[in-house]
């Protein structure tokens, strides 16, 4: 039987019954009176020296002005950018050269989304083509045309960390083995685009803004941006957010309409469309080459660990530089690799600017371990999931740390695979397998491990950028009791489907011990709001719970030293139950929640003497574990909890086509405690769905002339109902030490583990061809491309 | 004027979405008599004289849900709710012409509406919910599932 009364058990999720209805709230449901609608005007030339004309789209009807770069970089800072990279300056509209397709040269503001398109067509805009770079190898060299010029070369980033004594591990070693993979250029893509609306009143000298956002510290970036006070701009956290999984950042949409209301002094909101969301939106992720290089024994155990990571970020940078800096903190996934190096790079080219993505690095990095330990079985000969327990951290070794400085939290991997083998055994997947080679098809079992780390600190910004000094990623939760006795909990971010008014229903249930559907929950704006970052870096389970837990228990504290003092009894003899306090001796010497309600409000003669009246309390976290900064070596306590999961997919392909069919999916999974089962089986399985798009067909391609050729969902094509398969999920739970429930992060481990297993199984299938692919995505035109040239070789 | 624009914009009936404006996610999916069809593919001047059933006309009443509504409830069918409406008036069609629709059957009856946060399995599990639960009641079942196109 669970310890808990709320957690763990099977709820409602409290955010859908207004979601099935079609009352949810998002940015573009947002229409101040009055609103003025933006345009974007585009470079068509993936680099060149622009001049903007406005006056032909001036002069089109209801267009009420046209913005260029040069104006709106006079009136406002840079983009806060994550490196220390004061060169490579990233503004809302380019100011004089445009360095990608898609990028934004001038913004029409009009009455209408309509007359604002059509007046976008007018402006005249010269452009003389400059030499551009593409590709992140040919960015790296000295000769290649830097996209920021004064910047002087496209390196951003360039750094090696060594953890350990990785030339005696490799000379120790009797084999090692080489390998060169490449994650392609996909993302997250939410169905809502970037949608964000601002309203300036000169009077109260106050921005109002919705936005469809998912970004740390967002109105303190506005507001730095636009050069108002913090308290000048009031970001509405009540927007519904039509899904994000870490892409919607938002922040150059939001200083550019943000200044145009103040210019302008009307409503302003920009909705993105499709094409201007896939060009030149907050669009793309990660687009990553990996060489990887590993030491091993007879047994395939691995002793140390060479990675290189280059990463194509495009043509500006915001945070997403960092997404090479997280992975440091799993940089051996689940495994016991005793020395590592690795060496980060990120180069500037004129590609769109690249964003966050569900993960934040990790997925590309699990893939390129885990083709690694695939690679490793094959040469030694011995069996890929033999290899992988060999590995594997034990049980009995947590707390781990791993030679980057980071110690994983608790786990028990080995128990995990058992309990999916339980489920199938192994034997019975290779059986299936081989039935279907038999078939005709090519068949391959796929197998992947994976470690979410959950909690997200941030730590990564210290790590990258020597000026940065964040050591606090706090989140926070106000509770109130008013008068009537209701309960009401506050969340101070915006939310993209993650269920957290559900999270902070039931956390604070279980402490009080009250139903969590009477505890309302509430997103006041950003200036009524307490210290909270947002729900990235899988934290929210622990973070926000986390507050909502201690703030709860802070009220419950007070409720049983204001009935102590008033039952005259110590409160250590003070029993808190189900919204009442009893004395222990005399348990009919009771107080009720009403009663407890009347004191704090009206009886201020009944209150201990430093008690406040009222019943209001907060808490601002911290994140558990870390708090300090990188030593100089670079060994930093990445993120605090790690969850698990493993992979295991049967897949076949049929040998003329290309086309994959997944015949079976297990996955076993082991967040520790989890909160809600509904929301968690949600995540996973999203997560294991977007896997499957970024493995099999997602990329953001671009043609030799720069051009971005995936511009609809036509050719940028997500996995629908058909090719997402039933996927048999096992769950184990090791509970964390560090949080308040023993919970861990749950939205990211599907995608963490997915591609990296779909690939293993494109691999095992192709392996009688003697063919590997180390690629993502493994397109269906590509494959039975590559087949077919094998075939006739052969 | 398109007539997903005209139902936001001109009738406030914003439980329809624009995802992809191109005719491929289907967010923007109503009903025209009764058959799921994409409000952004069609001008709003082709729409006279059909019956046009929205998100906002399946709930029973102020503050109640359809039984469709209420399994997409049970089982957590959506997260962010984006696509929701649309996966939701593609289901009710299903279940109108099918009562006891397979899992395959459900599966093409989605399968032109992209959902990005559920991989579809607890969507899949909403809609074999909603119509056992339908096929069970003991009430007509245009009632049942809150009313007719």
């Amino acid at each position: 039987m669970s310890r808990f009364r709320f957690v763990s058990s099977d709820r409602r999720v409290r955010e859908d019954r207004r979601f099935v209805v079609g009352k949810g709230r998002f940015a573009a449901d947002v229409m101040p009176s009055g609103t003025h609608h933006v345009a974007l005007v585009t470079s068509p030339h993936p680099a060149a020296r622009i001049v903007v004309d406005k006056r032909a789209a001036l002069a089109m009807p209801g267009v009420a002005y046209v913005l260029d770069g040069r104006e709106l970089a006079a009136a406002t800072q840079p983009l806060a950018a994550g490196l220390d990279t004061p060169q490579v300056p990233r503004r809302p509209l380019a100011v004089d050269v445009a360095r990608y397709a898609g990028e934004w040269v001038a913004a029409v503001v009009a009455d209408t989304r309509a007359r604002a398109e059509d007046a976008a067509e007018h402006v005249q805009v010269i452009y003389d083509p400059l030499p551009f770079v593409l590709d992140a190898e040919e960015a790296l060299a000295p000769t290649s045309p830097p996209v920021h010029a004064e910047h002087g070369s496209n390196v951003l980033l360039d750094r090696t960390f060594v953890w350990g004594d990785v030339e005696g591990d490799f000379a120790a070693s009797p084999h090692r083995l080489a390998l060169r993979v490449k994650w392609g250029r996909s993302s997250t893509v939410p169905i809502e685009t970037f949608g964000v609306v601002a309203s300036w009143d000169p009077w109260r000298e106050l921005l109002d803004v919705w936005a469809s956002i998912q970004m740390p510290k967002f109105p303190d970036q506005l507001a730095a941006a636009l050069r108002l006070p913090g308290s000048s701009v009031r970001v509405h956290n009540d927007v519904d957010v039509g899904g994000s999984y870490g892409v919607k950042r938002g922040i150059k949409h939001a200083v550019l309409v943000g200044y145009l209301s103040r210019r302008l002094g009307l409503p302003v909101r920009l909705i993105e469309d499709r094409l201007e969301n896939m060009q030149g939106g907050d669009a793309h992720g990660p687009e990553r080459l990996f060489d990887v290089e590993v030491a091993f024994d007879d047994a395939g155990v691995i002793r140390s660990l060479k990675m290189q990571a280059l990463d194509n970020v495009g043509a500006y940078a915001g945070r997403s530089p960092f997404q090479l800096g997280k992975p440091v903190g799993a940089i051996v996934g689940p495994y016991r690799i005793a020395s590592v190096q690795y060496r980060a790079i990120a180069v500037t080219t004129n590609k769109t600017v690249q964003e966050a993505v569900r993960a934040f690095g990790q997925s590309p990095t699990n893939y390129a371990i885990e083709r690694t330990i695939d690679e490793v079985a094959n040469r030694l000969g011995l069996d890929r999931l033999e290899v992988r327990r060999r590995n594997l951290i034990r049980r009995d070794e947590f707390p781990y740390t791993i030679p980057s400085g980071t110690t994983y939290d608790s786990g028990d991997y080995h128990a995990v695979i058992d309990k999916v083998l339980a489920r199938t055994g192994y034997g019975e997947l290779i059986e299936a397998r081989d039935r279907l080679r038999a078939d005709g098809r090519l068949a391959g079992l796929g197998i992947a491990a994976c470690l979410e780390p959950s909690g997200g600190n941030s730590a990564f910004e210290p790590l990258l950028n020597p000026k940065n000094t964040t050591t606090t990623w706090m989140d926070s939760c106000r509770i109130s009791v008013d008068l009537s006795g209701a309960i009401t909990a506050t969340m101070h971010t915006s939310s993209s489907g993650q269920g957290h008014e559900t999270l902070v229903g039931t956390a604070i249930g279980e402490v009080l011990e009250v139903d969590p559907d009477r505890i309302r929950v509430v997103r006041p704006d950003s200036l009524e709001s307490l210290p909270s970052n947002s729900p990235v870096g899988s934290r929210m389970a622990i973070m926000l719970g986390g507050a909502a837990f201690h703030a709860a228990h802070k009220l419950k504290a007070k409720l049983i030293a204001i009935a102590a003092h008033d039952l005259g009894i110590p409160p250590d003899r003070a029993i808190y139950r189900e919204g009442g306090v009893c004395d222990a001796a005399t348990p009919e010497r009771r107080l009720g929640w009403p009663d407890l309600v009347t004191i704090a409000h009206r009886q201020f003669h009944r209150l201990p003497p430093d008690v406040e009246p009222g019943l209001s309390v907060s808490h601002v976290m911290q994140v558990p574990t870390g708090g300090t900064l990188p030593t100089a070596d670079g060994r930093v306590q990445m993120y605090p909890c790690f969850s698990f999961e493993f992979h295991l997919v049967l897949l076949a392909i049929d040998p003329e086509l290309g086309r994959t069919e997944i015949a079976r999916y297990l996955v076993g999974h082991d967040c520790g405690t989890v909160i809600n089962p509904k929301i968690v089986r949600g995540m996973t399985m999203g997560g294991i769905a977007h896997g499957i798009g970024a493995a099999l067909y997602e990329e953001f391609a671009h043609d030799e002339h720069g051009q971005l050729v995936t511009q609809t969902f036509m050719d940028y094509v997500m996995p629908s109902s058909h090719e997402v398969p039933p996927v048999e999920i096992v769950h184990h739970a090791t509970p964390s030490p560090h949080t308040v429930f023993g919970q861990k992060g749950s939205g990211e481990s599907g995608y963490l583990g997915a591609p990296a297993a779909i690939a293993s199984a494109v691999n095992d299938a192709l392996r009688p061809l003697g063919i590997s692919v180390n690629r993502t995505p493994i397109k269906m035109a590509w494959l039975s491309d590559l087949i077919a040239e094998v075939k006739a070789r052969s | 004027m398109t007539l997903l624009d005209c139902l936001r914009d001109n009738l406030g009936l914003t439980g329809a979405h624009a995802g992809c404006e191109h005719g491929v996610c289907g967010a923007c999916t109503i009903l025209i008599d009764g058959v799921a069809v994409r409000a952004c593919l069609m001008f709003a001047v082709q729409a006279d004289g059909v019956a046009i059933t929205t998100i906002e006309g399946l709930s029973p009443g102020p503050g109640e849900l359809s039984v469709l509504q209420d399994a997409f409830c049970e089982t957590h069918g959506l997260q962010c709710g984006y696509c929701t409406p649309a996966m939701i008036l593609a289901a009710h069609a299903l279940l109108a012409a099918n009562p006891a629709p397979t899992r395959d059957d459900i599966v093409e009856a989605i399968s032109g509406n992209i959902c990005r946060c559920t991989g579809y399995a607890q969507i899949v599990e909403a809609i074999a919910l909603a119509a056992e639960r339908m096929r069970g009641a003991n009430v007509p079942p245009e009632t049942a599932r809150g009313g007719s196109p």
